[in-house]
């Protein structure tokens, strides 16, 4: 019996991916474009050489960080679309600290731990406002989130073009540069850093046994399932919820962090790349299973990085792989939806 | 409308709720279905009248093995439910509730279905107006409205679940004279109760489920000890009340104010002793769930004290009324007592109060094994609570609860449950008595009030009775203060003593 669903779980999610495949390609027919040649150059652009496949993993990285906060938020019932704007304040913080401490005589190691953990706590901070709005003022998460992001962007561009602009006049390209031994080191050559690629793969880990195994992970099931059997239960709600808010904050802080510190080493006007929404989309596509997050998160970044070279080949725009990624997203669920109606839940 | 069933299986998960069950109903009977909660009666129902499919079986209508897809091809086929909590709109009219349902028209003809309200009330004997809002009716005539849509749409064969919970005596004789006359018809009906004298009183034939199998079947005249067998498998008696002395006071209420949008509680005084009972009677909305919701920290008080094992907890939040061993059970089992989608294990885990950081699940899965084995729930530590049904829940309810309490505040305990599930749920509530545990319930059910309270408080809009000596009580007491007489009679008795 449990075999059988297994097996038929897998059915409807092939079918899910091939429709989601077909459908990308009639798009591709419509725009009038060859879409084998469109999915080969992907598959070269993210994994034909060492240095393109070491690039997925640098996107894959901080979709790992937004996924795993998502989880903890989505496991407590909550819709944290404002992560975009955590990794946003998360990036401003780390600028901060970094543009606070650069003259300092500290060692850079530490000026570089001190800036990422300055972004972690902006993250939180962001999220704990959208969690606030929610539990003290009624506001419905979605809409705080929402808000809450486009005060981070306008924040971001006000930064670059204002205080923080590079000597002379401000532009779109960000601020200035750090200089380079606060760089985070990376491997010769790449542009993957291998403190990053331990704290997203430690971050995923972390997480699977915060909501499999400990109270708090319990706790935050039981408000997301039922907050009013929870209350009576004695778990504390609306702390509950807050922790959630800050914990995932915290994550959305450090992807924050890495993208200046690892990537870009200053602060550019879309500095989160869309990685929230591309980790809501990869938590929704798991099912919430953090099993299943680093597979799904690094098909993501491959999709991302191989449309990169689109443009250039086939004069197609990359966001091919935004319309590939949220139309898998949605065969998915339909799949799933359409099991459950067929076979039953479970 | 014959009706037969044959090898009917239905699984939830690891529940086998329906177990090759065996039916055959000739028209113009009306079959009784018994059984205790869980039996299975509420699936087989749902097979019949589409809401569910069965895994396997056949059903015939006249002979003919059918297919039913859905509850309105059920309709189409001639087969009608009513369900325990009638399924209407009640902020609609009458005739609008009526129209719904209909199928084949874009234009409902409101005359003509005013017409057919008329046509319909007038032959079985119903006062209802067709221009009336369902929100002014009472369950009885939502009933009867419900009876007239069925029978307009087509229905041959009639479910009704539960029919007589919630309906006046009077009511429940015209529901009665009602299936009588429908039956003499020749529609079949199907009358599934728990309730032994109204399928002795009413069907010509019975069958009885228990766990899920069809154990037997009976004609009149019924042997009632044969059918309580049939049901429970044994029989049983029920408990002795435990008197007790006031030793010690657990609970004090000094002056306590209580406001609602609706009504206003004022200066109400208590002292609960350990190891009492008292019951709260009242219509529902009369107050009582608001005092046992102050007593909880769940509402709070906007006057006088509560005093707790000689602790000033006015004013205190639900959480520290919990950590000075108060346990509130709500009425509302899936609403507000456990969460669905959490299994067994979990509700267990997290009832129990831990310090440490990590769950140890092993430990967890062991204690749900107790837990489910001692307090007999049908269920397995992997269940999720929407899986178990009703008295299942209510076990898991009292299973959840923590080892050693002062206070434990009841909400209809035993609502919708069968005789033996409330027997033995009452036998685990004076265990706890026995231990110190005192107990406020609301019951809306008379007798249980009388034969498991020591004393009784009684509530009437916003008005509370001191506490009575159950003992000095009966039912025809209790009803008319419930109903709102004899209020002066008490008062002057209070002023008196």
């Amino acid at each position: 019996m449990v075999k059988r669903n297994v097996w038929l779980n897998i059915l409807f999610q092939v079918v899910a991916v091939l429709l989601a495949l077909g459908f990308t390609t009639l798009v591709l027919l419509v725009a009038k474009a060859p879409p084998l040649e469109a999915y080969k150059n992907i598959i070269i652009g993210g994994l034909g050489t060492f240095k393109k496949f070491s690039d997925v993993l640098v996107a894959w990285l901080p979709l790992l960080l937004t996924t795993s906060g998502l989880l903890v938020t989505f496991t407590a019932g909550l819709w944290n679309i404002g992560i975009e704007g955590q990794v946003t304040l998360g990036a401003i913080f780390t600028t901060w600290a970094l543009r606070l401490l650069q003259e300092s005589s500290l060692p850079p190691a530490l000026i570089i731990a001190i800036a990422i953990l300055a972004g972690m706590l902006g993250g939180a901070l962001w999220a704990s406002l959208a969690g606030a709005l929610k539990t003290f003022g009624g506001v419905n998460e979605i809409f705080g989130g929402l808000g809450l992001n486009f005060i981070a962007t306008a924040l971001t561009i006000w930064l670059i073009f204002g205080p923080w602009k590079r000597p002379g006049t401000g532009s779109m390209s960000g601020t200035q540069p750090f200089p380079e031994e606060l760089w985070l080191p990376t491997f010769p050559d790449l542009r993957l850093s291998p403190w990053s690629l331990v704290l997203g793969i430690l971050a995923l880990v972390v997480i699977y046994f915060l909501l499999r195994g400990t109270y708090f992970g319990l706790k935050l099931k039981a408000v997301g399932r039922n907050i009013r059997a929870a209350f009576l239960l004695g778990v504390p709600t609306w702390q509950h919820m807050m922790l959630a808010f800050i914990v995932c904050g915290l994550f959305a802080g450090l992807a924050g962090g890495l993208q200046v510190t690892a990537v870009y080493h200053r602060l550019i006007p879309s500095i989160s790349s869309g990685y929230g929404f591309a980790g809501l989309m990869v938590a929704m596509l798991v099912n919430y299973q953090a099993l299943w997050v680093a597979p799904v998160a690094l098909f993501f970044a491959f999709l991302n990085i191989g449309s990169i070279q689109l443009p250039i080949v086939l004069k197609l725009d990359s966001t091919l792989s935004g319309v590939l990624q949220g139309i898998l997203v949605l065969f998915v669920l339909m799949a799933e939806g359409a099991r459950q109606r067929l076979f039953g839940k479970r | 409308m014959k009706v037969e069933l044959q090898d009917i299986h239905k699984t939830f998960g690891a529940v086998h709720a329906n177990v090759g069950i065996n039916l055959n109903i000739p028209a113009g009977t009306i079959q009784g279905i018994l059984g205790e909660n869980g039996a299975g009666k509420s699936t087989l129902m749902k097979v019949l009248s589409g809401f569910i499919h069965a895994d396997r079986g056949k059903i015939l209508l006249d002979d003919r093995p059918v297919l039913i897809h859905s509850p309105a091809d059920a309709i189409h086929q001639g087969v009608g439910m009513l369900h325990q909590d009638p399924l209407d709109f009640p902020p609609m009219m009458v005739l609008d509730n009526f129209l719904i349902g209909q199928v084949g028209s874009v234009f409902p003809n409101r005359r003509k279905a005013s017409a057919a309200i008329r046509d319909l009330a007038t032959q079985f004997g119903f006062s209802i107006d067709p221009q009336t809002y369902v929100d002014s009716l009472t369950v009885g005539e939502r009933q009867q409205l419900e009876i007239m849509r069925l029978l307009w749409l087509g229905a041959q064969v009639l479910i009704f679940d539960e029919p007589t919970t919630g309906i006046s005596a009077t009511q429940k004789l015209k529901l009665f004279s009602t299936l009588v006359q429908l039956a003499e018809q020749g529609k079949t009906i199907i009358f599934v109760s728990h309730k032994l004298e109204d399928v002795e009183s009413l069907c010509d034939q019975v069958a009885v489920l228990r766990q899920g199998s069809l154990v037997g079947e009976a004609r009149p005249p019924y042997q009632i000890d044969q059918l309580v067998e049939m049901m429970f498998g044994k029989t049983i008696s029920v408990g002795e009340r435990t008197s007790s002395r006031c030793e010690d006071v657990l609970l004090s209420l000094r002056d306590v104010c209580l406001d609602d949008y609706r009504l206003q509680i004022r200066d109400v005084g208590l002292d609960l002793c350990s190891g009492e009972i008292i019951g709260l009677a009242g219509m529902e909305g009369s107050g009582q769930s608001l005092f046992l919701r102050a007593c909880s920290g769940l509402v709070r008080t906007t006057g006088g004290k509560v005093i707790l094992n000689g602790r000033d907890l006015t004013g205190s939040s639900h959480h520290v009324f919990k950590r000075n061993g108060v346990a509130f059970l709500p009425a509302a089992r899936l609403e507000e007592g456990l969460a669905s989608g959490l299994d067994l294990t979990e509700h267990f885990v997290l009832s129990e109060e831990s310090k440490k950081f990590f769950v140890n699940w092993d430990k967890g899965r062991k204690l749900a094994r107790e837990r489910i084995s001692e307090f007999n729930i049908r269920g397995t530590p992997v269940s999720t609570v929407e899986s178990l049904s009703g008295g299942n829940q209510q076990r898991a309810l009292l299973a959840m609860l923590r080892v050693p309490l002062s206070l434990l505040l009841l909400e209809h305990p035993t609502r919708g449950l069968d005789i033996e599930s409330a027997i033995y749920i009452w036998s685990k509530l004076k265990e706890r008595c026995k231990q110190g545990t005192s107990i406020f319930f609301i019951s809306s059910d008379l007798e249980e009030v009388l034969q498991y309270s020591d004393r009784v408080m009684v509530f009437f809009s916003g008005h509370v009775s001191p506490p009575l000596g159950s003992g000095r009580l009966n039912t025809d007491l209790l009803g008319e203060l419930i109903g709102g007489r004899g209020w002066d009679e008490l008062e002057q008795r209070s002023q008196d003593g």
